[in-house]
């Protein structure tokens, strides 16, 4: 049986890991290909690396960080941030990425999913959408698309269901479903845009933001109907371990390695 | 014993000799059909479609050397397309011959009630054929390894099915015929496990001599 997969997100800044991790005492934790090696060790079933750089200098820092990191670690590595053309997605790949996530640069210009999914596969190619809901308490919900992930967001009027189809439609092998409104509440996923998304889309949809504790995990794949979970902080922090994840998982009957 | 790594372009092509390095295989990557010929072992990566897979290589000339290094007996590890393009026909992007060293059919899953493509971690069992065979040793049968694809090998000779793996229906994970391997997962990506299979090869399978290239 195919299993839903936990996959540990890094956000990497010139090179380093950033959002603390506070759980490895004696190792450095500031090292993305430590952490990677660990997160393996630990049951992950991919990793995430998320390059919050803005200077081109640092994103050549990316590319080692990820040559080194496919050297020793041996599961699928997707790779986002500041990805723009598919000349950015060779050299990620070249370097031992398996998958391009692209966001701002996919709505900018569609075409890119289209082009990335021709040159290297639709396997390659995630979109990630982060989405914020739109409409008033007890509405029909809706939910609208944004770039530039982080405090400088801006709104697109792109809605995130038909987004999220016409991505799929473009070639994206794989969708990231980011609520911004459940991003670090630690409240849980939500449930109803990941619902909405893989009711319309017949690709693996990843759920993120907002997990908090472990039956979160299970309400975004389950109730969600995702295939996978992205989690940063339930798992940076110490606060739960990816064997404790999959333990309790397993338990309530969700396939798991 | 030097294994001869087919570069014709394909996707996973870095993160194959990435784990092959790793478990320490004396490699050559080549496009070269004579280096092909003289190859003692060959792994041919893949990612993408069988059709543009069966260009690339046609246009490099590696189609006949490596019909001609199976058919000696040359140990053979084909990866996810590499996999593919062993068998008789793909009907991926409209039908076309693929290399014809299997007998079969490259067929897409169907997509009623199935995510098309397959992506995760899914579980591969041993046929008879390969649960005391090296190339299995120290992977527990069941272990799950890493899968993308969207097409399976449909193969007429259920005996080269030496594991197999449920994706809606049981689909060929695993064939193999003497010294002939192909997996459809991906074995460089799929963790500790991945690795053994890798090494299992390496050790086991790639060792074995074969007869002389004319060439």
């Amino acid at each position: 049986m195919l299993k839903r997969r936990i996959i540990p997100c890094l956000d990497v800044k010139a090179g380093r890991v950033v959002k603390g991790v506070s759980f490895l005492d004696h190792r450095d934790a500031g090292d993305p290909v430590v952490l990677a090696a660990f997160y393996n060790d630990s049951g992950a079933d991919e990793l995430v690396f998320y390059d919050i750089t803005a200077s081109s200098d640092d994103r050549n820092i990316m590319v080692e960080v990820v040559e080194r990191t496919a050297a020793q670690v041996f599961i699928p590595l997707t790779v986002g941030g500041g990805i723009r053309t598919v000349d950015d997605m060779y050299r990620m790949l070249r370097a031992g990425a398996d998958k391009i996530s692209i966001n701002t640069a996919a709505v900018l210009n569609p075409q890119l999913i289209n082009d990335g999914a021709k040159r290297y596969g639709s396997q390659c190619i995630v979109l990630s959408i982060d989405a914020r809901r739109t409409s008033a308490p007890g509405a029909t919900p809706t939910w609208e698309v944004f770039t530039h992930t982080g405090a400088n967001a801006r709104s697109t009027g792109l809605d995130a269901v038909a987004w999220a189809v016409r991505g799929a439609e473009l070639g994206a092998g794989e969708l990231v479903i980011n609520s911004m409104d459940a991003d670090g509440t630690y409240a849980g996923y939500d449930i109803e845009l990941l619902s909405a998304i893989t009711a319309r889309v017949s690709i693996p949809v990843i759920a993120s933001g907002g997990a908090g504790t472990l039956a979160h995990l299970y309400a975004g794949l389950m109730d969600g109907g995702a295939d996978a979970v992205l989690a940063a902080s339930i798992f940076h922090f110490g606060d739960h371990t990816i064997a404790a994840a999959k333990t309790y998982l397993r338990s309530r009957g969700v396939p798991m390695r | 014993m030097s294994l001869a790594v087919i570069d014709y372009g394909a996707g996973n092509l870095p993160n194959v000799v990435r784990a092959l390095t790793h478990i320490g295989a004396p490699l050559t990557v080549t496009s070269d059909p004579t280096v092909v010929a003289n190859a003692t072992a060959i792994v041919l990566p893949g990612v993408g479609a069988t059709r543009d897979t069966m260009e690339q290589l046609t246009q490099r000339g590696l189609t006949p050397v490596i019909r001609d290094a199976i058919r000696r007996g040359v140990p053979f590890l084909g990866i996810c397309v590499g996999m593919q393009v062993l068998l008789t026909d793909s009907l991926e992007f409209g039908q076309h011959e693929c290399l014809g060293v299997i007998s079969g059919t490259v067929r897409r899953f169907p997509a009623e009630d199935l995510k098309v493509p397959q992506i995760g971690w899914n579980e591969v069992y041993a046929t008879p054929t390969l649960s005391n065979h090296p190339l299995y040793d120290g992977i527990p049968d069941g272990s799950d390894f890493y899968f993308v694809h969207s097409y399976y090998c449909d193969v007429n000779d259920p005996a080269i099915v030496a594991g197999t793996t449920a994706y809606g229906a049981s689909f060929p994970s695993i064939l193999m015929r003497d010294t002939l391997v192909a997996a459809q997962f991906h074995p460089e990506k799929s963790g500790a496990f991945g690795l053994r299979f890798l090494r299992n090869f390496v050790t086991h399978i790639a060792q074995i001599e074969c007869e002389p290239t004319h060439v």
